[in-house]
């Protein structure tokens, strides 16, 4: 099996910021919404580039949501960006509404989301946006892994029709994926092929997964490792392609059970291929103040939580 | 029959009286809907389309027409019927309201597919907020055209409104003009009781917004007041329409309970006989 380098440390709303510079350069229709939270999403590079197309909406959630799709029906492609539950939980209607019926071109970017947020506490640590994007019609939602996927999935979405949900952190994290992986909204990204059992991995949690890799691997235990960053739509051809070799799965992800990716996955696999499956995700808990490493730990989010969950579920196969 | 852009108030009045007649004619036909505020509405809704609006029925896509935005969407009817008489759609179609398959939603939708229909609305407090962002847009890529938002005084109690006109005015909007149909009434009776609005015209202008207060049903103070507010102010505008729910139909002007029914076929003809006395 690889080991995967790690080429570097950073945050993934850093990674966001390139993005939204870079598709700005490119496409002369991007414009930028933030509610009073700029440098904490890292657009003041987009902001000074492009001060004709960088609005400020203040602390303002629910007018900037809709403001952004009044921009869409003008022509506009917006990015919105303020933290993940100021994008979801506070601003729900407007994007039911405004946003996801009818489908507007709106990218709605979305930093710190869960624990990982950290010292703030559970106030700031959303863990249920995913599940609230993800049950809208015709929402694409995505969470990413590290600075080099999030700077090109900003990209990627801005020739992507119709709303997104971007899912991004505060935390430095490593760096693995090559900066010239192309991303391909809605596919599987294959990191470990194996034999033994499937870890579906997203967000953060990707690189606690090829972590758990490599001690399973010393136990024996060969675990391929994907990487869906893509949650809705599911690329759920890969996701039974790999389980019809494997034969069971862990998914691991920072948000809580109900809702997430192992919630989506679980869906998949019932209806088209029932197989043994383990969750490591938050369950029905809120979160609370602590360093991201703690918290990961306290809340069973962690490396050797995957490992242990890899041995119980490869122990439920028929 | 299809009415073209006027500025006599002799032929709006004429207009109004026939939007009012679809209206009723309409809603009667889907059985349920908002009969109230669609009639209320007409006047400013003539003004609007047959005056005041630069806009092309035969061209629903043109880049440089001006947008109007429902807030209120539940008053979809006076929309549907301004549409369909300017010609967008026939007139026949405003049976099809609230029906299965229909382009004419209860509330619209977009994705159905009306042509002149430019926004999914009807959640309360979110129009201005869609209106901001359309104004915007053509500011930043200097279009001349305007953008109008049709909003309810009860509307006015969510408090998205007060963001989106705090916006509107540092953002410097001036193509901009938000209407505020102020028929004094909301579901639970009238604003007063539920939630007062007053001082109506000091809040807008401590927003930053230019102000005109009119009557609703005055055609010529309608069309003097819609007239978007001009550099160098670059001010949005707002006109509070001083409105009879109702209007148009004296068994039922100012009559609350009026707000989310729509007539029998029985009462439709009553109503219809009615307005005919007016407008004659
Ligand atoms: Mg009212």
């Amino acid at each position: 099996m690889r080991e995967y380098q790690i080429l570097g440390h950073a945050d993934t709303r850093s990674g966001f910021g390139e993005g939204l510079l870079a598709v700005g350069k490119q496409n002369p229709d991007v414009v930028a919404l933030s509610a009073d939270l700029t440098d904490s999403l890292k657009m003041d590079a987009f902001a000074k580039a492009f001060p004709d197309r960088f609005i400020q909406v203040g602390i303002a959630e629910a007018n900037m949501m809709s403001m952004a799709a009044g921009l869409a029906i003008g022509g506009k492609i917006p990015y919105t960006g303020t933290f993940a539950n100021f994008s979801t939980g506070r601003v729900y209607d407007q994007i039911r509404q405004c946003i996801a019926y009818s489908g507007k071109q709106v990218k709605i970017c979305a930093s710190h989301a869960g624990l990982t947020l950290g010292e703030d506490g559970a106030t700031h640590q959303i863990l249920e946006d995913i599940g609230l994007m993800k049950m809208l019609p015709g929402m694409t939602v995505i969470n990413t892994c590290d600075f080099n996927q999030t700077k090109a999935a900003t990209i990627a979405i801005a020739s992507h029709a119709g709303p997104v949900y971007l899912r991004f952190g505060r935390p430095k994290v490593p760096i693995f994926i090559a900066p010239d992986m192309p991303f391909v909204i809605g596919k599987g990204l294959m990191l470990q092929e194996g034999n033994d059992v499937t870890i579906f991995a997203t967000g953060h949690l990707v690189w606690k997964a090829l972590q758990a890799g490599v001690i399973l691997a010393q136990k024996g235990i060969s675990a391929e490792i994907i990487n869906i960053h893509t949650i809705k739509p599911l690329d759920e051809e890969c996701v039974i392609r790999s389980v019809q070799k494997t034969g069971c799965v862990v998914t691991a992800e920072e948000h809580q059970r109900n809702g997430g990716l192992g919630d989506s996955i679980a869906q998949c696999l019932a209806l088209h291929h029932p197989t043994p499956i383990e969750m490591i995700a938050v369950n029905d808990q809120f979160g609370e103040s602590g360093k991201p490493e703690e918290l990961l730990v306290k809340y069973h989010l962690n490396t050797p939580d995957i490992v242990a969950a890899a041995e119980r579920v490869v122990g439920r196969k028929i | 029959m299809i009415f073209h852009k006027c500025d006599r108030t002799e032929e709006l009045k004429v207009i109004a009286a026939e939007i009012r007649r679809q209206v009723i004619l309409s809603l009667a036909e889907a059985g349920s809907g908002h009969l109230g505020g669609s009639l209320d509405l007409a006047d400013i809704f003539a003004v609007l389309w047959f005056h005041t609006l630069q806009h092309d029925p035969h061209n629903p896509h043109w880049e440089e027409r001006d947008r109007l935005i429902l807030s209120i969407g539940h008053v979809a009817p006076v929309l549907y019927a301004s549409l369909a008489l300017s010609g967008y759609f026939p007139v026949e179609e405003l049976a099809t309201l609230r029906k299965l398959g229909s382009r004419l939603q209860g509330h619209p939708g977009k994705d159905h597919g009306l042509p002149g229909l430019e926004a999914s609305t009807g959640s309360l407090g979110q129009g201005l907020s869609l209106s901001v962002g359309l104004a915007l847009g053509a500011k930043i890529s200097h279009k001349e055209c305007k953008t109008f938002c049709i909003l309810g005084d009860g509307e006015l109690q969510e408090g998205s409104v007060w963001e989106a006109a705090m916006s509107a005015a540092h953002h410097q909007l001036g193509n901009l003009v938000a209407v505020v149909d102020r028929n004094g009434v909301q579901i639970d009776g009238t604003t007063s009781h539920v939630m007062k609005l007053e001082p109506l015209a000091d809040k807008w202008k401590a927003f930053g917004w230019q102000v005109v207060e009119c009557d609703g049903h005055d055609h010529q103070a309608l069309m003097e007041a819609l007239c978007p507010a001009r550099e160098p102010h670059q001010q949005p505008k707002v006109i509070i329409a001083r409105t009879v729910m109702g209007k148009g139909v004296a068994s039922i002007e100012g009559d609350y309970r009026w707000h989310g029914r729509a007539p029998s076929k029985e009462e439709a003809e009553k109503f219809l006989e009615e307005l005919q006395h007016v407008s004659q």
